[in-house]
């Protein structure tokens, strides 16, 4: 490693600025072939414009699949700090010979297009700036064993882009031993010698004619990268979770993945050897939720992540939950769904079914985490209201966040001590003689609960599902259960009060505004700004950040003439559960933007519905 | 008027200075003669003569006629009547969240070889450490008499419709996958059930226990192979069972020609005497043999099939400190905040 400092002192020049450059606001995009190594490639670009101070987003398009069809990889570069999904693409690298004809059809005129030579792309159109290279012959010298070329050969392109967009080579060589890690060193040698091909190639054979380029600047420093399904296993450590099970579904299992290794590395008690967690990995989804359900019920902070085709399945457990009042923490990636097609593709899926799942009358809590920081802080939240009100508790994350890497703040140490809800133990029944579980003796809906184990003959209780008193004792009288389910409601009122409080800006008197939620955050607050510089409209904001919704959505709806609601699904899921909160007069006022391609919803798209219906 | 008051006997205590009382639940709402509830009895009984703290155990049901007898026995432990053939997948929470609590599941065969098999495979091959009773009459009860799954060839509803579909052995199923202690009884067989409930108590492990348990609303005609009369012409009972609790300090002499002992865990020992054939439940391969062959025959072979003492638990596997998980402080669930900034390093 200690020749790089030389090898970055490579003699080849920089390529020369153009006039009228476009500096830090495009989007690179790479088509790949899944399988074949190009996503360190593609993260290494990425950090090594990161670096550089730039703000930047990843968004890995791919297909249901191990190895041999397309991907993409798309990077936005975004002096503004603009991170949510461009339309358009400035920017492509062409490496899979089966989209590429595609890819360049579908840009802009005057993007570029750096392409494997043989592709011969630049005979389709004369409007792009076209890079042809040679990647095989490239390859062949840096990297003497034929087997590992179809890997190494994607670094190539790194340092074609370094040259053209002018990025620090210091900063890429950076980038590429953190990726790889001390104990790679022989393969990061490897690929440095790639990067450092593609890099000279481009010097000395051509010729810059595009205006797309980086500058440093200072805009990420202290700043993290991450995505949001690592993000979220980190809050449930620190958020002390003692039981996981999971059943393997993209795009969740990256989450359980990450988490299982944190409990190891953080949770294994140093004097004994032994684990303060159990991982099960269960034989479905039904049995995932059913073994957090039992876990919970014996005290664990249990929780299962999973996505909409296991939420389906666990539809008649998280109704026993909210019946029978066990906590339950369940982490939903929410993706396209049925079956096969598009299950890597995100969408907000599984608005409306986690908020009202399973039968009978249930209502859940659920939380919209929009960043890696949320996805950590609200895996604290959800703990803490599972243990608290004594019911399931979904966070709805999406592909989108959950498996794409982010910028983020490094994350706050939690500044609140666990909160294990109202549990009595062993001394407080001597006191007490005995207990009602089911009775609202403090006014919030919520009553006392034991565990499992307690020790004193007083201390149990039978849980079931619909049919118990206050006593937890078996009855199917019908003033025994409109008393329950009225005090679920008052319980959920409570609850109402204790989710995560939206975030808002308030608009100029008379001003639409927007409304929502989870990743559809970047696109709208960047639609905003469309719509300012574009029609001159001043614009509120309001995303919520759990249901139940509280004052501030109604609030919100009387201070704006007209509320835009985004969906990432076809069916205006978080409009409809919006809707149900308000009276009539108020929903008149909404109105409904909703995007559900499977990509990660883009500004310009939301800006120009909500100028189709204002008739601007 | 009499004033004078008579001391009444005084009540038998068990090894923890409790009375019978102590073990039994709210009155059975199962019809009269029941099988279910003639387990329920045995289950209270060996809880009481295994001196187990009744507030200690963890008990849990499906949905069905067996699935509301966990009410019927232990009122002061801790109870769970879930949902319809998961039993399985709570008690495995339930277990990992608390390792040193005793556990017990009854389910009905609707739930077991049915809607829940997919658990019941999958607890098998855990090795889960409870009491899985599994109170198999061939039919649905309380939807009022379906065939279930383990209901026999030609074994015929009340209606004569007979049942055409190869039943699911679940005791085969047991062996086969990785339960470390299966026994068939029958519920009219007190004695025997009585110490088999006891040893599979005693075993560290999971213990499957088929106990055919006759409806006599939907399944005790003639006609049936799940009915009283049947089982009295066609129960085999392999061995003749005693169980001698860990606490008992007697040694008492036994023909090692004629009879099997098996230690288990908690210094129990169960011993097993020859009746009609040879019978070692070490034996996996003969087990298997025998239940094949007694299906052939229309004999239903009881006592404990199969008994295994050594392998690992799923409790054993995931290596978990000795505390329950469920009431670890914080201190031992949260890492600290050094911790975390190091972890923030990693991304930056």
């Amino acid at each position: 490693m200690a020749d790089y400092a030389v090898l970055v002192d490579s003699d080849a020049p920089s390529a020369p600025d153009r006039p009228n450059s476009v500096v830090n606001d495009f989007s690179i995009q790479v088509g790949t072939v899944n399988g074949s190594g190009s996503q360190t490639a593609n993260t290494v670009l990425m950090r090594s414009i990161f670096q550089m101070g730039i703000p930047v987003s990843g968004k890995n398009l791919f297909p249901s699949n191990i190895a041999g069809l397309p991907t993409w990889f798309t990077i936005r570069v975004s002096k503004d700090g603009y991170i949510g999904r461009r339309r358009d693409n400035e920017f492509l690298v062409a490496m899979n010979a089966e989209t590429a004809v595609e890819d360049v059809k579908k840009l802009m005129p005057g993007a570029a297009v750096v392409y494997d030579e043989p592709l011969k792309l630049n005979a389709i159109r004369d409007d792009l700036h076209f890079y042809p290279v040679p990647f095989d012959k490239l390859v062949a010298p840096v990297c003497p064993e034929a087997r590992l070329r179809k890997l190494v050969r994607n670094m190539i392109y790194d340092g074609v882009v370094a040259w053209l967009l002018d990025i620090d080579l210091e900063e890429m060589r950076k980038a590429l031993v953190k990726q790889f890690g001390a104990r790679k060193a022989k393969a990061a040698d490897l690929n440095w010698g790639a990067v450092l091909a593609g890099h000279r190639f481009a010097a000395e054979n051509l010729t810059k004619t595009d205006p797309y380029k980086v500058q440093r600047m200072d805009r990420t420093s202290g700043k993290i990268i991450i995505d949001g399904n690592t993000a979220a296993a980190l809050g449930c450590v620190f958020a002390g979770v003692t039981v996981l099970t999971w059943y393997p579904i993209t795009p969740s299992s990256s989450l359980a993945e990450a988490l299982i290794g944190y409990l190891g590395r953080l949770r294994t008690d140093k004097e004994t050897g032994k684990a303060t967690y159990a991982v099960v990995q269960a034989e479905d989804e039904l049995a995932a939720v059913g073994m957090v359900i039992g876990a919970s019920w014996a005290g664990a902070r249990a929780m299962t992540c999973t996505s909409g085709p296991g939420i389906s399945l666990m539809s008649e457990f998280v109704g026993f939950g909210y019946y029978a009042e066990i906590p339950a923490v369940i982490f939903d990636v929410q993706r396209v769904g049925p079956s096969t097609g598009l299950p890597t593709r995100t969408m907000q899926g599984d608005m409306l079914k986690n908020a009202l799942l399973s039968h009978g009358d249930c209502r859940h809590p659920v939380l919209f985490p929009s960043s890696p920081e949320e996805c950590f802080s609200m895996a604290m939240d959800a703990f803490n209201l599972a243990e608290r009100f004594h019911t399931p508790v979904f966070v709805n994350s999406d592909l989108d966040l959950g498996m794409n890497n982010w910028m983020a703040d490094p994350f706050e140490y939690p500044a609140e001590p666990i909160d294990r809800g109202k549990v009595l133990d062993a001394e407080d029944l001597k006191r007490l003689g005995g207990f009602a579980r089911y009775k609202d003796v403090d006014g919030d809906g919520v009553g006392w609960r034991t565990l499992p184990g307690t020790d004193h003959p007083a201390g149990s209780y039978f849980t079931r599902g619909s049919g118990h008193n206050e006593n937890a004792k078996y009855t199917e009288r019908d003033d025994d259960y409109v008393r329950n389910m009225d005090r679920l409601a008052a319980k959920f009122e409570s609850i109402r009060h204790a989710v995560p409080k939206p975030e808002r800006s308030d608009g100029p008197p008379g001003s639409i505004g927007i409304l929502c939620c989870g990743t559809s955050r970047y696109a709208s607050q960047e639609s905003q700004a469309q719509l300012a510089a574009d029609f001159g409209v001043e614009t509120g904001y309001l995303r919520v950040r759990a249901f139940p919704f509280g004052d501030d959505v109604v609030d919100f709806v009387d201070r704006h003439e007209r509320i835009y609601v985004i969906d990432q699904n076809r069916d205006a899921q978080l409009f409809t559960l919006v809707k149900m909160d308000l009276d009539p007069e108020r929903i008149a006022k909404l109105r409904s933007v909703r995007y559900y391609s499977g990509l990660p919803i883009d500004a310009r798209s939301i800006t120009d519905d909500i100028a189709r219906q204002e008739g601007l | 008027m009499s004033t004078a008051t008579s001391t009444p006997p005084p009540k038998k205590l068990n090894i923890i200075q409790l009375d019978m009382s102590s073990y039994r639940g709210s009155k059975s709402t199962l019809c009269a003669g029941c099988g279910h509830n003639a387990i329920t009895e045995r289950v209270t009984e060996a809880f009481w003569e295994m001196g187990v703290e009744p507030w200690q155990v963890m008990k849990f049901s499906g949905i069905g006629c067996s699935a509301k007898t966990p009410a019927y026995f232990l009122s002061s432990s801790h109870g769970i009547n879930a949902v319809h053939g998961r039993a399985p997948t709570v008690a495995t929470g339930a277990i990992v969240a608390n390792r040193t609590l005793p556990s017990i599941v009854v389910t009905g065969d609707g739930d077991t070889a049915s809607i829940g098999i997919g658990h019941f495979v999958h607890m098998l091959r855990r090795n889960l450490p409870l009491v899985y009773i599994i109170e198999n009459n061939g039919v649905y009860g309380l939807t009022k008499g379906q065939f279930s799954a383990t209901a026999d060839v030609g074994s015929t509803l009340k209606t004569g419709t007979p049942n055409d579909l190869q039943p699911i052995d679940c005791c085969l199923l047991g062996i086969e996958l990785g339960a470390t202690f299966v026994a068939r009884s029958f519920s009219g067989d007190k004695r025997q059930l009585s110490a088999i409930l006891k040893a599979a108590l005693a075993h560290k492990g999971l213990a499957v226990i088929d106990v055919i348990s006759p409806c006599v609303t939907f399944n005790d005609h003639v006609g049936s192979t799940r009915s009283y009369a049947y089982m009295k012409d066609h129960e085999e009972p392999l061995h003749e069972l005693d169980f001698i609790p860990g606490y008992e300090d007697i040694s008492v002499e036994f023909d090692e020609g004629s009879t099997t002992e098996v230690r288990l865990h908690d210094g129990s020992r169960l011993r097993l005497k020859k009746l009609d054939r040879d019978y070692d439940p070490r034996d996996r391969m003969l087990a298997v043999r025998t239940i094949n062959e007694a299906a052939q025959t229309g004999e239903v072979v009881t006592g404990v099939l199969y008994i295994q003492t050594e392998a690992p638990t799923l409790v054993d596997r995931l290596n978990m400190t000795d505390e329950p998980l469920s009431t670890l402080p914080e201190a031992r669930v949260r890492p600290s905040r050094e911790a975390l900034a190091q972890i923030m390093d990693d991304f930056r």
